[in-house]
């Protein structure tokens, strides 16, 4: 037995820190990236979230180094590494998709990077062979990309950014190419795997569900700015900005009286969150699930428009006599409760939300 | 600022130093041309009577019978010749993709093989044949046509070839057909049309072998323009270089306004199929 | 699906049986291998071997410089000008060449024309011009000037299917230019290089016109050979030697194509 396989670390020790600071990119008069400042904890896992031109892939091509930033700086584990070339930031990243070599297979794809940091033979084939077993492909060993569906090719393409062992893990949408259901798969996978590994991770998507799902925190980007970094679960319940309600989750916008920290809202009182407008005539951002429906009058009534079964939940939208459309979360089993046009009333729930000026 | 910049820098150095070099190694000859056109009696001074003889038809046509001859029989070879592949070709390799699926190979075949035959050994074969078609339908040049369309078989062939596999004729002409469209209408309104760039660019190279083809012509003793241009440069140099120049000049600019028209001319490639890895479904 | 039969049948499977059955057939249509006979003929093996060699060399240069060009017009935008120009001015040198391409050469090197009076000018004289004429000078230029064209035709969807994913992941796992050409685009581009080249020799291995134009004296060219076979009075029990020159030329061009296919075929296999 040779001992080729690396000494296991303790994750909290192998990953790294990352500092983008004021990072500036402008094309062609549009600024791609406008003053993005992010840090990234050693062995965290950030999504960048956003939708398309938010520039939040410019941000990953940069720390990648395959774009050169107008002005700013990229600092990995201290060290200033804004002028150095891809090649020699040792990172490890992920395409979209294609990005796998077609003339070589799934183990010699693995082995490219290894090969060029000068391992020999024995190391480069236990290492390959440890990375493939790690994505659960090492029956698929021989075959060539186009040979590969697609999930397998992403695997195959994780396979081999880690096998380098990166300093830093960049994802780029890895896993917008594929259907649905392997998604989810491949996305806790990804998930467990950088748990496993322990490498600092930025993970660029579109797709909120996914960024919600697997990051240590999530950054939301619009128009070259960071909106708001946070865990999931406090983006999700105390959004900062009205973009980041909107985007992260559905969201009903209803006009509202705020005063004192609290919001006069479908007959019912809630309380505002930090930073939120207040006045007569606000906007609150509630969500699906922070409003209750009932059959029948009450202080807040409204028209059933529709009723749908969702799988997990349902959903019912009503229309108020203002003319708001209310987007209701329901049990899945009280679905059939409700017809288009009965007569319900509406109720928040209480949970805090954010207000806006109208 | 670091490497990418540098990187793009250098690409595009490359890309300008590249182009520029060829660009004088295509153009000179080119450019030759017109100077030569231009040279006044002895190569002594500069005038346009050649470019004006040219320009004015009577002229030409009084002057230069061969010319004018020649001009002729190669538009009408021009018209003719795509038209006879198209009405060959398209409704045959549409039927096998919606009926024969089994045939595609031997038509793909029988397309590719003039690859395999040079002009000139057709020639050799398609002394008896013609001897025939004179015999049978008299001896008018526009009989080339039918030569012709086994020359652009193969580009044809792929360039339809490309735009069927873009669009789902099956599922097309299916629909059609459920919506009570006869095998005519289904041809003519619903493939046809989706077919256009592919038609369109299968016609233009057709339109460009016509116009530049001489071996045949020639060997057959038959007057087209490029045979006509090569005898008078026997006698009149000057002008039949003005109009092997004009051809050119002229082929460019269908081309280039060709380029244009619809997403891209999937026939300009000759044999070239572009090829890409398996896609993925979208989800 | 009967036309399309009956017409490639009469015009294209006739006209090759013709050419492979007479190339066995003496005048009075009995089997003969006596046609082959003319193939030894010395004039007739130099003029196969100087256009194997022709077509080698202009296929050779014109796939490597056409190969760059290619490249070099790939990495214009898709859609630009600089693209759109180039293809079209190639697309138009590749295929319409011939007489026109002769006369191109004829009037630049004439005793006035523009290329002789300007490399007169930084003393290289081109003297005579006569080189011009000849099958291993100017010919080669000539071919050329639509053999870069063709390759450029040929190899830039093969070019253009170079993935940038590619590049930035050869990048990435810690390689260099340098790198990504010798291990990624390298033999990625490999067989479809070969291929395109070998395409080019059978175009130029077939051309007739651009030599008849150029070329009036002697026939030192296999196509030139043929046609005069052709069009000159044969002498008696020769009238098929003919057809034998041109089976020889189909049996090349087939062998080519051959190699091409199966090349085609190995560069679908990690691409299909």
């Amino acid at each position: 037995m040779t001992s080729t396989t690396p000494a296991p670390t303790d994750p909290s020790t192998r990953g790294i820190a990352v500092q983008l600071t004021e990072l500036r990119r402008v094309y062609g008069g549009v600024a791609a990236l406008d003053g993005l400042t992010l840090h990234l904890e050693p062995g965290e896992l950030v999504a960048l979230l956003g939708p398309s031109g938010c520039g939040k892939t410019t941000a990953l091509r940069c720390l990648a180094g395959l774009e050169d930033p107008d002005s700013g700086s990229i600092e990995v584990g201290g060290r200033d590494i804004t002028g150095v070339p891809t090649n020699k930031r040792d990172m490890g990243m992920v395409f979209q998709a294609y990005s796998l070599f077609p003339h070589m297979t799934a183990r010699q794809n693995v082995e490219f990077g290894l090969e060029l940091r000068g391992r020999d033979r024995s190391a480069r084939r236990a290492r390959a062979g440890e990375m493939l077993e790690l994505v659960g492909l090492s029956v698929h060993a021989d075959k060539y990309a186009h040979q590969l569906s697609g999930g397998q090719q992403q695997r195959v393409a994780l396979a081999r950014a880690l096998a380098i062992e990166p300093q830093v893990l960049l994802l780029d949408e890895p896993l917008s190419a594929l259907d649905a259901k392997v998604r989810a798969q491949l996305r806790d996978e990804i998930r467990r795997i950088q748990l496993e590994v322990g490498t600092t991770t930025l993970f660029v998507t579109h797709d909120q569900e996914e960024a919600l799902a697997v990051a240590d925190r999530v950054g939301v980007m619009s128009v070259g700015r960071l909106e708001q970094v946070a865990p999931p679960a406090e983006l999700y319940s105390a959004p900062r900005t009205p973009f980041v309600a909107d985007f992260v989750g559905l969201t009903n916008r209803l006009r509202a009286r705020v005063e004192d920290g609290r919001a006069q809202v479908l007959g019912g009182s809630i309380p505002v969150l930090p930073g939120s407008a207040d006045g007569p005539e606000a906007v609150v951002l509630v969500r699906p699930e922070g409003i209750v429906v009932e059959p029948g009058d009450g202080p807040a009534p409204a028209t059933v428009v529709s009723a749908s079964f969702l799988g997990g939940h349902g959903r019912v939208v009503a229309r108020t006599p203002e003319g708001e459309e209310v987007s209701v979360q329901v049990a899945n089993t009280d679905v059939t409760r409700y017809r288009p046009g009965d007569r319900v009333h509406l109720a928040p729930r209480g949970d805090a939300a954010l207000a806006v000026a109208d | 600022m670091s490497g990418r910049s540098v990187f793009r820098r250098r690409q595009r150095v490359f890309r300008w130093v590249t182009l520029a070099v060829l660009l004088a190694f295509f153009l000179l000859p080119l450019l030759g041309m017109l100077d030569y056109t231009t040279q006044g009696p002895g190569g002594e001074g500069r005038t346009a009577q050649t470019w004006r003889t040219l320009a004015d038809v009577s002229t030409v046509s009084v002057e230069y019978p061969a010319l004018k001859e020649g001009f002729l029989a190669s538009v009408g070879l021009a018209v003719i010749t795509p038209l006879a592949m198209l009405v060959l070709l398209v409704p045959t390799m549409t039927w096998v993709r919606l009926r024969l699926p089994g045939l595609s190979r031997t038509v793909e075949f029988v397309c590719l093989l003039p690859l395999t035959v040079p002009a000139i050994v057709l020639v050799v074969g398609l002394t008896p044949v013609y001897a025939w078609v004179y015999y049978l339908f008299g001896a008018s040049t526009l009989w080339l046509s039918l030569a012709y369309v086994v020359l652009v078989l193969p580009y044809a062939y792929r360039s339809l070839d490309a735009g069927l596999r873009a669009i789902d004729v099956r599922t097309l002409s299916e629909a059609a057909r459920s919506l009570g469209a006869g095998w005519l209408t289904v041809m003519w309104r619903v493939v046809l049309p989706n077919l256009r760039t592919a038609v369109l660019s299968a016609s233009f190279l057709s339109v460009a072998l016509v116009l530049g083809e001489f071996t045949i012509a020639s060997l057959f003793s038959k007057k087209n323009l490029q045979v006509a241009m090569y005898e008078l440069g026997k006698s009149d140099a000057q002008i039949s270089v003005a109009v092997g120049l004009a051809a050119l000049v002229f082929g460019f600019v269908v081309l280039f306004a060709m380029s244009f028209v619809g997403t891209r001319p999937a026939g300009t490639g000759r044999l070239a199929r572009r090829r890409r890895p398996r896609k993925e479904n979208p989800a | 699906m009967v036309p399309f039969f009956a017409y490639t049948t009469v015009f294209l499977i006739v006209p090759t049986a013709v050419v492979v059955i007479g190339a066995f057939l003496d005048a009075d249509n009995r089997f003969t291998l006596g046609n082959l006979e003319a193939l030894t003929e010395p004039s007739v093996v130099r003029g196969l071997t100087q256009s194997v060699i022709l077509s080698a060399v202009t296929s050779l240069v014109g796939a490597l410089v056409g190969g760059v060009l290619a490249y070099a017009v790939s990495t214009a935008r898709e859609g630009s000008v600089t693209r759109r120009f180039f293809t079209s001015l190639c697309g138009v040198l590749a295929q319409f060449g011939g007489v026109a391409l002769a006369f191109a050469f004829i009037a630049s090197f004439s005793a006035q024309g523009l290329l002789s009076v300007l490399l007169g000018r930084v003393g290289l004289g081109t003297g005579s011009g006569l080189w011009l004429y000849e099958w291993d000078r100017g010919l080669v230029l000539v071919y050329l000037y639509f053999q870069i064209p063709l390759m450029l035709i040929v190899f830039l969807p093969a070019v253009e299917g170079l993935r940038p994913q590619w590049r930035e992941a050869t990048e990435t796992l810690g390689g260099t230019t340098w790198t990504y050409w010798r291990r990624v685009a390298g033999p990625i581009l490999m067989p479809s290089f070969v291929g395109a080249a070998l395409l080019l020799f059978t175009n130029a291995f077939s051309a007739y016109s651009t030599a008849k134009a150029l070329v009036s004296q002697a026939n030192p060219l296999l196509p030139l050979q043929i046609g005069s076979s052709l069009s000159s009075e044969v002498i008696l029990g020769q009238e098929n030697a003919g057809k034998a020159m041109a089976l020889e030329m189909v049996l090349v061009v087939a062998v080519v194509m051959v190699l091409y296919a199966w090349l085609d075929r190995r560069a679908g296999r990690w691409m299909r």
